[in-house]
């Protein structure tokens, strides 16, 4: 069993949604995880919410946050367990995120720290 | 831990006549009062058996205390924090947990080596072995009746409460044999986890929230079993047997339970058993339920956590969705899984709904999940 991380990209991550709307995302999120987790495939996950977020550039230029700057955002990750890429892109087709016009959930595996990768 | 086996011992013989009156008698209306009684009695037992045992076994010893008794500190909170802190050297990380329950229902409980048998469902050989190994272990981690160190409170605590936890479910959760003895499990594990809540040191939100998570569900005893000792199902039960003080004392422990920032998997649970207390269907009680579920999946997965989610979706989302869910889940030698989806099929396609409660029937334990299945199939 492999360890693969799903990042959530947002093409655009100046837009606010409404309160309304991100309770129903959220619920969907739980829902989607939820079934993951039944399977005993959920590892660990995190929201990275746009405050307080900065972007550290080339000779220590710091710069607030992604947007603007990048057209790009990562909202969020989860870590899941499955036997294959295939099975981890089973997890991700499921998530919320891709709803959202442009948005995608990049699937990369996660080097076991075994001293065999 | 030198002397832990007349600990036992002690226990066992002492502890057993109030083991043998209050099961009988349901839980008692103030558990303080009935546990100072017990801890008294229990205490100088304890006492007059310690002193013969040291007349007999240590003469130089009652020599050198002559000209008196032995003053023994009666009062409840010395009687109480000892209990604690035998509580916490039995939950040592050194042991694995099926020993600390052994050990727990031998020293904590009093029960007999017969009894704990008949309580793990295991055999009498099994259990003196486990409780040898365990003992020497302590003995060899020079493990010491105290309580833990302020700092070490929390980490320790964890595994208290694991133990009582599990105690608790082996009485909840395994309907098969001795029925009167399993509720016990569950009676003591209440009796150990409210000590727990009573001492100021250890009174923690996680503790209130598993007392909370066991006086939901005991609140629901009575109307478990029919007349004929048959497993009645959480829909058919008569509410009017749940007993409405333990829900209240429930409601009480988990608003406890909610100072701090922790969110244990017994706040969640707690909060599920709540939900479930509230005995008409709602779309708010069931998306509430499937909510907690999802979280508490994150933090604690289990099989049962895992079924328990799927028949909430079913609530929710309707059958054909957690049919699609219930299979992902694969749990195939387990018979709660095809009790779930001969019962997600009903209606749906009884064909398969009948081959899901037949592979049920076939690995199902117990007398009562076989008749509760066979009545599933009759149903069809």
């Amino acid at each position: 069993m492999d360890e693969f991380i799903l990042i959530f990209r947002h093409e655009d991550g100046t837009k606010v949604a409404s309160p309304e709307q991100m309770q129903v995302w959220m619920k969907q999120t739980m829902d989607w995880i939820g079934g993951i987790a039944a399977q005993n495939k959920f590892k660990h996950g995190n929201g990275l919410p746009f405050e307080d977020a900065r972007v550290v550039w080339h000779n220590n230029v710091v710069t607030n946050g992604p947007f603007g700057d990048i057209k790009e955002t990562i909202g969020g990750y989860i870590i899941v367990k499955a036997e294959s890429v295939d099975e981890a892109v089973e997890f991700a087709k499921g998530c919320p995120v891709l709803q959202g016009d442009g948005n995608s959930v990049e699937v990369r595996k996660i080097i076991k720290g075994d001293g065999i990768h | 831990m030198e002397h832990i086996e007349l600990a036992e011992d002690i226990a066992g013989e002492t502890f057993l006549a109030a083991l043998e009156t209050w099961p009988y008698k349901g839980i008692p209306e103030n558990p303080a009062a009935w546990l100072y009684t017990v801890a008294k009695n229990k205490a100088a037992n304890h006492y007059s058996r310690l002193q013969t045992f040291r007349a007999k076994i240590t003469p130089a010893l009652q020599q050198a205390s002559s000209g008196g008794e032995i003053d023994i500190d009666l009062s409840d909170r010395n009687i109480t924090d000892s209990q604690l802190q035998m509580i916490f050297a039995i939950c040592h990380p050194a042991i694995p947990p099926e020993a600390q329950i052994g050990l727990a229902l031998r020293i904590l409980c009093g029960f007999g080596i017969d009894e704990i048998a008949n309580a793990l469902l295991t055999n009498k050989e099994t259990v003196n072995k486990r409780l040898y190994r365990a003992r020497e272990k302590l003995r060899q981690e020079k493990v010491e009746i105290t309580f833990p160190a302020p700092g070490e409170v929390n980490r320790r605590l964890e595994t208290v409460l694991t133990t009582l936890y599990l105690l608790f479910n082996e009485g909840y959760y395994s309907e098969s044999q001795g029925a009167v003895l399993r509720e016990e499990l569950c009676l003591e594990a209440m009796r150990l986890t409210y000590l727990l809540a009573g001492n100021e040191s250890t009174n923690l939100p996680p503790v209130n929230a598993l007392l909370s998570l066991m006086c939901f569900h005991a609140s629901r005893f009575p109307a478990r079993k029919n007349d004929h000792g048959e497993i009645v199902l959480y829909h058919d039960q008569d509410e009017n047997l749940w007993n409405l003080e333990l829900i209240g004392k429930g409601a009480y422990y988990l608003h406890r339970a909610s100072g701090g920032d922790q969110l244990s998997k017994y706040h969640i649970e707690a909060t599920i058993a709540y939900w479930h207390t509230v005995k008409e269907d709602s779309a708010e009680k069931w998306e509430n339920i499937l909510q907690l579920y999802n979280r508490l999946l994150t933090i604690a997965y289990s099989p049962i956590a895992a079924l328990n989610r799927t028949f909430a979706l079913s609530k929710t989302k309707g059958k054909p969705a957690a049919i699609a869910e219930a299979e992902k889940l694969a749990l195939t030698d387990n018979h709660y899984y095809h009790t779930l989806l001969g019962e997600l099929y009903t209606g749906i396609d009884n064909g398969k709904a009948r081959i899901h409660l037949e592979a049920a029937s076939q690995l199902a334990k117990t007398e009562a999940d076989k008749s509760t299945i066979r009545r599933m199939l009759e149903g069809l």
